[in-house]
């Protein structure tokens, strides 16, 4: 293989690389995986071999039930792949666990971004900007009207709600991995001590938050309390269950969701959210542009996303860049 | 503005009418004048800056925004006034604060052609988006929040405890910020003097008929026309006098029939369908045998002109056919019994010029089976349906349940192909929702191809809509902007009221109303139905 990056190859299913046989988060079962976090679109289950952080293969079994095949790397540490490939992970911002993977063939550095923001994030440690020849960056939320406000005018719109409606709950819809868990640290570094009432689909997954040393403050289940319990206080389920028949058990809910897709109002209005909270775990308009510019690749391959937007910003900005056709990630959740 | 924004935004994320009602209320109560006079009419489409129009917004971000970048936001977003207030740059600099929506309406009142530009960015740059939102929103006229006017006065009414019906009543006569309104409602001062102007009253409206059977003891029923419901009102005042002619609306249309205001000069308010003449096109022909009524589509021809040429004055020369009396001779009828004013009608109809007037004859059915009967074999194209009013009926504003109904002509129905789709807006941007189905030009079997018939973007649930939508992202062909032509392989069962000629469209045929009947899934495309058969639907 030579100096023109052929051991890396992006195909519909996933990234491949050659040289190792190991594919990056592909979106079908394959002998050997490199996987950047523990969201289902990129970490699907049956694989031979899940090479990850700690942390993703501990959500991975929570998931799938199974850590066959599981090879923790840790954060910083250098993975020796065949093929003369190393494969580093570095904290990417995005959820608990997630991972930029730094793979580095024959003098050639390729970043793949996975998911990744930009912000401090009480659950997870900072991404970290690493020089490199090829970035492979997600767009989630490449179009320049995102732009996500500071979580704390998000926060204080949240708390206003609540105290304006003492008699009923805010229910917020939230990813169940990652942005539930967010929303909650952020209530309490916002000095928001009261219970918070979780879907029972939440629970297990803001228990293995804590036990990999998020503090979450107290936590209850809303089965297990009535309507009364829960007035003037915040419940978090995931978005599925916003206008599900579940939420007839909860006293007058508003209806809140935390989301990226918030900033639009019509998406708002489509999920018959009343109080949009702007909150994504994924890079806004600036922070994608900023990273390209700061890590200033040779090159940069866009995918899952609003590629075209990015492509042409990288266009006036006489970057070279090229959109890659991956399927299978789904971006209407966060 | 702040208010304002906070306003609106909390109407765009509320869905029950009864909460919108009391966020409206609120705001009228707690907002000083005249700003929520002005936010009133804003909220109502009262609102009009000649110099603001959507392509002022579009050329002031191009100065601003990549077009590609503007064209890819605006297309996710759905709406102009939106994506604009996300995409416009944080000013750099110290900049005034908020206007007032006081001031607001005034900057924007005073500006030109010439100077928007420069003007309408200033005040932008002292908005944040959801300020930026509202104040484009505003310029521009179309809210599109879902608040009609009438949930506006409602909410007046709401706010100050006042009588709905007297609001309608003197808002025409009024204009922004309504300070008379204002002082009637909340201050208990003298209700505004509207008595010498010729006033748009609300009209009364019908629901749909459906399953419900009525006895024509207690129903009259009259044909419903094809053309456009007016109001043809003339007030006497000091000058001598005034005659205005309104759309359903409420909007002023005098001026594109101005042989109609001559025609009424004994103060009253009459209620009537607006046809032009048309010699053989359908349609009853008057007492005098001047020829019946033209279709809509020579109506068409007339409609929405600022002025009126001699030749078309001549050609399709306007009439009204009467259905009700609401003020005749300054005596307001309208608690009276539908069967009274229309005896009152009768006997004041020879005091009108034939040329210009003439009745909506009641049609006569034993029963109701009989009625259905009349209604199925009707086929003349100037006739949309039928009307059913009760007999006792007072003339009230809006839709009443049991008084009038509307019993529409079954649509007609045909098979045809999707071809392109293209994203919607408001509530379904970022989907495709807006449909171009063909027909077969001849055998597809032989190699006919699909000809560009119509253009549909109801008559689907919001479930339908989620599948199609998948549908046209998975068999996309081509994307041409937000346009994706789709492969030729679904079919729609699509309804229509009625098909023309056109020489506008490459198929030769324009359709009046299609929408989305059923969705056949089933079907193969190559069985949807041919041009011909479309062309033997034509009426006239």
């Amino acid at each position: 293989m030579s100096a023109d990056f052929s051991w890396i190859q992006p195909e519909p299913h996933g990234i491949y690389i050659p040289p190792a046989d190991c594919w990056i988060d592909p979106s079908r079962a394959v002998d050997k995986a490199l996987v950047t976090h523990g969201h289902a679109d990129h970490a699907r289950g049956g694989h031979g071999q899940t090479v990850a952080t700690p942390e993703t293969l501990a959500i991975m079994k929570l998931r799938y039930a199974t850590d066959a095949g599981a090879t923790p790397v840790s954060y910083g540490e250098t993975l020796r792949l065949p093929g003369g490939v190393d494969a580093t992970y570095l904290p990417a911002g995005h959820v608990l666990g997630s991972a930029q993977i730094l793979l580095e063939h024959a003098g050639e550095r390729v970043i793949v971004t996975g998911d990744y923001k930009r912000r401090a994030d009480p659950t997870c440690p900072q991404f970290e900007v690493t020089p490199c020849d090829i970035l492979i960056t997600e767009a989630t939320f490449g179009l320049p009207l995102f732009i996500h406000p500071p979580i704390e005018a998000e926060m204080g719109k949240l708390l206003q709600a609540l105290a304006d409606n003492p008699d009923a709950c805010v229910l917020v819809g939230a990813y169940a991995l990652g942005k539930a868990q967010r929303v909650i640290a952020e209530l309490r570094a916002a000095g928001h001590s009261d219970p918070i009432y979780l879907h029972g689909a939440m629970e297990k997954m803001c228990r293995l938050y804590e036990e990999w040393g998020v503090e979450l403050g107290e936590l209850r289940l809303v089965a297990d309390h009535s309507k009364d319990d829960m007035r003037g206080a915040i419940v978090v389920c995931p978005p599925s269950a916003l206008n599900d028949r579940w939420s007839r058990r909860l006293p007058d809910p508003i209806t809140a969701m935390a989301s990226g897709w918030m900033r639009v109002r019509q998406r708002a209005r489509q999920r018959n959210v009343e109080l949009p909270l702007i909150i994504s775990d994924h890079a806004d308009w600036h922070e994608l542009t900023r990273t390209i510019e700061e890590v200033n690749p040779q090159e940069s391959w866009i995918t899952h996303g609003r590629e075209e937007a990015l492509l042409r910003w990288c266009q006036l900005n006489q970057r070279r860049a090229r959109a890659l056709a991956l399927v299978g990630y789904d971006d209407e959740d966060d | 503005m702040e208010a304002f924004a906070a306003l609106l935004d909390r109407l765009v994320y509320t869905g029950s009418r009864n909460a919108k009602l009391a966020l409206i209320a609120r705001y009228l109560q707690e907002t000083p004048d005249p700003d929520r006079g002005w936010a009133l009419a804003a909220l109502t489409d009262g609102l009009d800056f000649a110099a603001v129009k959507g392509s002022t917004i579009r050329n002031l971000m191009a100065d601003r925004v990549d077009p590609v970048l503007w064209a890819l936001s605006r297309d996710f977003v759905g709406d102009t006034a939106e994506t604009a207030s996300l995409l416009w740059p944080e000013p750099v600099s110290d900049v005034m604060p908020p206007p007032t929506v006081s001031q607001a309406v005034e900057l924007l009142g005073n500006m030109t052609r010439a100077n928007a530009r420069t003007e309408l960015a200033r005040l932008l740059d002292r908005l944040d988006p959801s300020g930026r939102y509202a104040l484009l929103k505003m310029a521009t006229g179309a809210m599109r929040i879902g608040i009609s006017a009438r949930l506006g006065k409602v909410a007046f009414a709401q706010a100050f405890d006042v009588s709905v019906d007297e609001v309608e009543e003197y808002w025409h006569g009024l204009q922004p910020p309504y300070a008379e309104l204002f002082a009637w409602a909340a201050e208990g001062a003298d209700p505004p003097d509207t008595g010498s102007l010729p006033l748009f009253r609300p009209f009364m409206l019908a629901h749909p008929l459906e399953e419900t059977v009525v006895s024509m003891e207690e129903y009259a029923a009259e044909w419903k026309w094809d053309g456009i419901r007016v109001q043809l009102v003339h007030a006497d005042n000091d000058s001598g006098g005034e005659t205005r002619l309104y759309s359903r609306s409420g909007d002023d249309i005098s001026a594109t029939f101005p042989e109609l205001l001559p025609a009424l000069s004994i103060p009253a308010v009459l209620d009537g369908e607006l046809l032009v003449r048309g010699s053989h096109q359908g349609g009853e022909s008057g007492p005098d045998k001047q020829g019946g009524a033209a279709s809509f589509n020579a109506l068409q021809q007339r409609l929405g002109r600022k002025t009126v040429s001699k030749k078309m004055l001549a050609e399709a020369p306007a009439f009204v056919r009467l259905y009700d009396a609401l003020v005749i001779e300054g005596e307001d009828l309208r608690a009276l019994p539908w069967s009274e004013r229309r005896d009152r009608l009768e006997q004041f109809l020879p005091r009108l010029p034939v040329e210009h007037f003439d009745l909506s004859r009641i049609v006569d059915a034993e029963d109701f089976a009989q009625l259905a009967q009349i209604r199925e074999a009707a086929r003349d194209d100037a006739i949309e349906g039928l009307m059913l009013k009760r007999r006792d009926s007072p003339y009230v504003a809006g839709r009443r349940t049991g008084l009038w109904y509307k019993w529409k002509r079954d649509p007609l129905l045909i098979d045809a192909v999707l071809m392109y789709a293209q994203r919607g807006s408001g509530k379904r941007s970022s989907f495709y929702s807006d449909y171009t189905f063909g027909c077969w030009a001849g055998d597809p079997d032989e190699g006919a191809e699909l000809l560009p018939v119509g253009k549909a973007y109801s008559g689907f649930t919001d479930e339908e809509l989620k599948k199609i939508d998948r549908h046209v992202r998975q068999n996309t062909l081509n994307r041409f902007g937000p346009v994706r032509e789709v492969e030729r392989s679904l079919v729609f069962e699509v309804a229509f009221d009625s098909v023309h000629l056109s020489k506008r469209h490459k198929s030769g045929l324009a359709m009046r109303f299609p929408r989305i009947h059923r969705i056949r899934w089933d079907k193969p495309a190559h069985e949807a139905d041919r041009i011909a058969a479309l062309e033997k639907l034509i009426r006239d």
